[in-house]
Parts: structure tokens; sequence; C-alpha cells
């Protein structure tokens, strides 16, 4: 394998991962204040053609971006009013969601399906990274170093703030946070909303990053790649970054092997495509032979808050 | 006329029948009810699109004939598909269209219960008394984009990102193949298969895994847009449109395009039915009927190019030129069929092996 071509790999495997990685950090956020969402997949939906709509009207990139968090935050904030204000099932509910959102998209997105677009361009400009060693470094778009910065802003945010505390109290135990004054419904929906968010983002990667049109259900099942990534990096940030990228590298790394005709295939294709499924096995197995530390789950996952009770 | 006897006779028949006629005509000029099932949406500009393109094709050509084409979108291939085969057969549609290939038991099922209602399924196998089969020859429109893959890409490799090796999709490689070999003799292609038919983003990264190296032309048997999109940023030869023309997407990058018009098919299959003469069978035609189309050419395409391109769409149209002709090694450099003998049609539907040239998947 020359330099050239690893370097043209991790470039398709860093697209590859960001939306996976945007949305499931969003998702982590959702689940550390003690909800599940399993709405990611509908969001991000909603999030793609509302970038879409957007780009196509206007032409700004970053206008688009801004637009699909806000659709995003929308979208889930018919999850929070039911299992927040309603105390619905999270499970049942997020699943609605979904269902929801890649409805509504299809129906938002007729007319547009024939239309192209641009996608978003390097962030630093070409001359930086004309040397492929640099384009390693500089060669991305805005979307990419987002990502990052939301890697390190969420640990430092869960690890290094008061609210993280809170919002981590609320997930470990709600009776105690409420009793001690805390707004358990508030924080819970401050968590969701920044969900929403995030996935509306993750959706803007697929026109803006990805392939530069809109097309239905073109999320393609990302969205529960993100939330059972959440579960894999057994809710800790920079876990969650090397799980996406895993992914991302084992899907991307599966069609590079198919494409070669030979030289790349010394690990067969079918190998790579079962490797996602492997990881995962082997780390439910890892973590299950900690006992110590159990599974790290918030404990008040997917349980609506009931202080009466 | 001479007025005889027999004449006479004639006329008091034809003037007796005339009322019946007439009664006829009138129970006939309700317009026919024709139903469409789709598996996708209209607007994939893709396969589905092809067939509701084809339904307004046929109510356009047909007028008054027929009524407003009645089109189920979204119908998976399973039981449910036979809920609303039942639904359109006995809502008075009398002509209903299965336009995807799991659909097919269940066509034969309801079909059944409904022996006034014809059907047809396309690429389907099974057929009834009332149920015919259809395709088209996708694979002739898949030798004109060989010929020109064959003379303009510099790498002479090719990759065919496809979503599962079934017959149709082997064919349209074989064919592409074939043809790029007439051209340049060290000519190869490359299939991937994708395991779905619609995944944007993974279609178009599998265009840059190609890309990065060294394919310069890319066919597509997915059915989107997307691997010409990044055939275009990536400023590599060309890709081809399937099933729609995609020149918006791709301007330049788009050397022509594989059209679905099944739009033919539907006027001459309403008309039978309104006519009376609808028959069961199975239809394959292909560019001499005009069912497959070839798009405009790109600007990229020199004029000698496009020359070669159309001698083999034309040839294919007149029957001067089968791609499947012998002599055709499989992949492996066995031969597989003798020189001068053509491939029969049982024979390319059942196609489970790669023409020489093809890298196999491993």
């Amino acid at each position: 394998m020359t330099l050239e071509l690893a370097i043209a790999i991790l470039v398709t495997v860093v697209g590859a991962s960001t939306p996976i990685l945007i949305a499931a950090m969003g998702e982590l956020i959702v689940e550390k204040s003690g909800v599940l969402n399993l709405g990611v997949e509908g969001m991000m939906l909603v999030g793609a053609i509302a970038a879409f709509v957007v780009l196509f009207t206007t032409g700004n990139h970053y206008l688009a971006i801004l637009v699909a968090a806000a659709a995003g935050v929308a979208t889930s904030l018919i999850f929070g009013f039911l299992t927040l204000s309603l105390s619905a099932n999270q499970t049942a509910t997020g699943l609605a969601l979904t269902i929801f959102g890649t409805g509504f998209s299809a129906l938002a997105g007729q007319g547009y399906s024939a239309r192209p677009v641009t996608l978003l361009g390097p962030l630093f400009p070409s001359e930086l990274a004309a040397h492929p060693i640099w384009r390693v470094l500089f060669g991305y778009s805005a979307l990419v170093y987002f990502s990052f910065a939301l890697v390190f802003s969420v640990w430092w945010f869960l690890k290094k703030t008061r609210a993280g505390l809170i919002l981590r109290a609320v997930g470990e135990n709600d009776l105690s946070a409420h009793s001690i004054g805390y707004s358990v419904v508030g924080v819970r929906y401050m968590a969701v909303m920044f969900g929403g968010a995030m996935a509306g983002i993750a959706g803007a990667c697929f026109p803006l990053l990805l392939t530069p049109q809109w097309a239905e259900r073109m999320t393609a099942g990302r969205g529960w790649i993100a939330v059972a990534l959440v579960v894999f990096a057994s809710w800790k940030p920079f876990r969650l970054l090397a799980g996406a990228y895993l992914f991302g590298l084992v899907m991307t790394m599966e069609l590079y092997a198919k494409a070669s005709g030979g030289p790349l295939s010394v690990i067969p294709a079918e190998l790579w495509a079962a490797m996602p499924y492997l990881a995962t096995i082997a780390v439910l197995v890892l973590i299950s032979l900690r006992r110590d530390a159990s599974t790290n789950a918030p404990a008040c996952l997917g349980k609506p808050f009931l202080p009466s009770n | 006329m001479t007025l005889n006897r027999r004449n006479l006779l004639k006329a008091g028949v034809a003037a007796a029948a005339l009322p019946l006629l007439g009664s006829r005509a009138f129970a006939q000029s309700e317009p026919l009810k024709v139903g469409f099932m789709l598996i996708g949406t209209v607007n994939d500009n893709g396969w589905n699109f092809g067939h509701a393109t084809g339904a307004k094709f046929m109510k356009d050509t047909l007028g008054d004939l027929v009524a407003e084409p009645t089109i189920v979108e979204n119908v998976p291939e399973g039981p449910d598909c036979e809920r609303v085969l039942r639904e359109l057969a006995q809502s008075g549609h009398k002509l209903i269209f299965a336009t995807s290939f799991g659909y097919g038991d269940y066509v034969i099922k309801v079909a059944e219960q409904f022996p006034d209602v014809r059907f047809e399924h396309a690429t389907g196998y099974q057929r009834s008394d009332n149920v015919a089969t259809y395709n088209a020859r996708f694979h002739e429109g898949r030798a004109v984009c060989g010929t020109i893959a064959g003379h303009m890409s510099k790498t002479g490799k090719a990759g065919y990102i496809g979503s599962f090796p079934i017959p149709e999709v082997v064919m349209g490689i074989n064919a592409f193949v074939l043809a790029a070999r007439k051209v340049n003799p060290d000519f190869t292609i490359t299939p991937v298969y994708i395991s779905t038919w619609n995944d944007p983003a993974k279609e178009a990264d599998t265009a840059r895994a190609m890309i990065d190296q060294g394919i310069d032309v890319i066919a597509q048997h997915t059915d989107g847009p997307a691997a010409l999109q990044v055939a275009e940023e990536r400023g590599i030869v060309g890709g081809f449109g399937q099933g729609a023309d995609m020149s918006a997407f791709a301007p330049k990058a788009q050397l022509t395009s594989i059209i679905d018009h099944w739009g033919p098919h539907y006027v001459n299959a309403a008309q039978a039915v309104i006519d009376g003469t609808w028959e069961t069978g199975d239809r394959w035609p292909g560019l001499k009927e005009g069912e497959v189309q070839i798009g405009p050419y790109g600007e990229s395409v020199p004029a000698d190019v496009v020359a070669a391109a159309e001698a083999v769409k034309n040839g294919q149209i007149d029957g001067s030129f089968n791609i499947f002709t012998g002599p055709i090694n499989d992949h492996t450099g066995a031969e597989k069929v003798p020189a001068g003998v053509i491939m029969t049609d049982a024979e390319l539907l059942s196609m489970d092996w790669y023409v020489e040239g093809v890298i196999p998947p491993a």
C-alpha cells in the first residue's frame, strides 16, 4: 500500500466516521441524563432534509448546518414532551420518533430528489493541504473539526464542570437530585434538545460532507450505529471517538478491499464487513468480565421520572 | 356494391349487429383503470421513477381510454403486497403492474382469485393465464457504455457498483466488459457489491475507494447519482447515468446514460386489454423497441467515440450485433461460448459466471 493510498483511505474514513461520531456524542449526553432516545435515526433524517432544503435555496452551507440543528431540536422536543412532560415510555416513543422522522423527511423532500447541490469545502485554504501529509491535518471541512471539538467539549463538560456533575446526578439518581432542588425534567429537556441538535448536524453531514444530494432514508441506519456506539463506548467520550473511527474504518476498508480487486484483499471483504459485530461482541465480553466497574450505564437510563412515587 | 341477395343479407346482419356493437362500445367507453405497485417512491430518480414516468406516458398517449393511473408506492415484497394487489383488483382495476421481482408469488396467488383482471409482473418468471411477465434488455445499453469506456479510460480499469450478484446485474457487468475489451483487449472491471439498492453515502464511498485505486470509469447498477457526483468532484474520465439522465448531478462526468422507458410497453398492454386482445407471455424488449434508450453523450466524449457507440447501438437495433456472441471465455480464460454462437435468453437469465476481464469479487 502506498502512502498516497493510505492517506486517501484515511480521508474517506474520516468522512464516514464524522456523522456517526456527532450523533453518538449527542446521544451520550442524553443517556447520561437518564433518558434513552432511540429516535436518533429519525432526527438525523429531519436534519438532513432541513440542511438540503436550506442549502438548495440559499447556497449557504453554514446556514444549512444551523437550520439542521434547529430542526433536530424541534424534532427532539416532540420526544421530550411525550416522555418528560407526559412520562410516556421512552423506548416506544423513540422508535415512533424514528418512524415519524423517516416519513416526515420523505414528505418534506418531495421534489428535492433530482436537485444537485455542492459539498461543504475544506475549512483551510487548499495551499495548506497541498502535500498529502498536510492533507490529513488540514484537508477537511468544518464539520470534521467540529466533531473533534465536540468530543473534547463533552468530556470537559461531564468531568470538569458543575453543570456536568448535575447532569450526571440526574442520570444516576433522579430522586436525590430532585430532593436537593434540581429540576430533573428541566435538565433532561436540555439534554434531549442537545441530542436533537447533534443528530440534526449529523444528518446535515450527509448532503454536505458525503454525497451532495437528497435521497429518502439516506442515513441508511447510521443513527442506529450511533445509538449502539454509546453502549459500545460505555458512555465515555474518548472511547466513543475510538469506537466511531473503528466503525468508520471497517465500513470503509470493506469497500477499499472489494474495489482493489486483489492487493488489499489480504483480509477478505466479508471479514471487514463482519468486524463491527465481532468488535461489539468482544467489547461486551470485556465489559462483563470487569465485574467491579459494572457496565457504567447511568442508573436511571430509560426510567421515567415520577417524583410522587 | 351490386344489390344482390348475398349483399343484402350481409347488410342486414351488419345492421342487426350495430346496436350490439353500440352497447359494447358504450360499456368500453368507461375508461380502463390501471394500477401500478412500486417497491419505492416515485422520487428515486431511478427504477420507480421510470415506472411512474411510464404510467404517465400511458395516460398521455391513450387519453380518455384510460383513467388516471393508480400508483401505490413503498409496497414491501411480502404479505402487504398481497393486500395491495387485492385492493387494486377489487376497486375495478382491470390491468395491474407489479414492478418488483419479489412480488411474484403474491401476484400468482391473487391472480387466481380475479380471473378477469390482467396482471403483469416486471422482471419475474412465473406466468399464468392472466399473469404475464416483462423486462427490458438493459444489458444492450451496457454494451454501448462499455464501448465508450474502452475508448476513453486511460487506466483501462473500470469499477461497477452493484447491489446484489443476481443474473440481471452479472449480465450487465459482462456486457459492459465484453464491449470494452473489443476496443481495449486489456480492459478490466472490478465489481463491488454493496448489498443495498439505496445507501447513497455507501455508493459515494465505494466510488472513492475505486478512484483512489486507479479506476477511472465507474458504472453502477444502484439507483442514485452518488457515484457520478464523486466522479465529477474527482475529475476522472467519468461514469454513466442509470435509469435516467443524471447530467444535472454530473454535467462533465456523465458520459452517457441508460434510460428506462417503460411507456411503450404500458401503452401496448393497456391497448390490448381495451381491445380484448391481451395475452399472457413474456416480453423482453430492448433498444430496438425503444424501451431502453441511450441518453445524450457528454461533451467530453470525442466524435469518433460517439460514432463507435452509435454503431454498437444501431447494430443492436437492427439485429446485426449481439454482445453475447461467442467466442466468450469466463474469467479464468476457459471457453464458455464457442465462436459464432449467440447465448439464448434462458442462458442470459440464469447467468452466474463472469466473462474474461472481470476481476471476480474475493
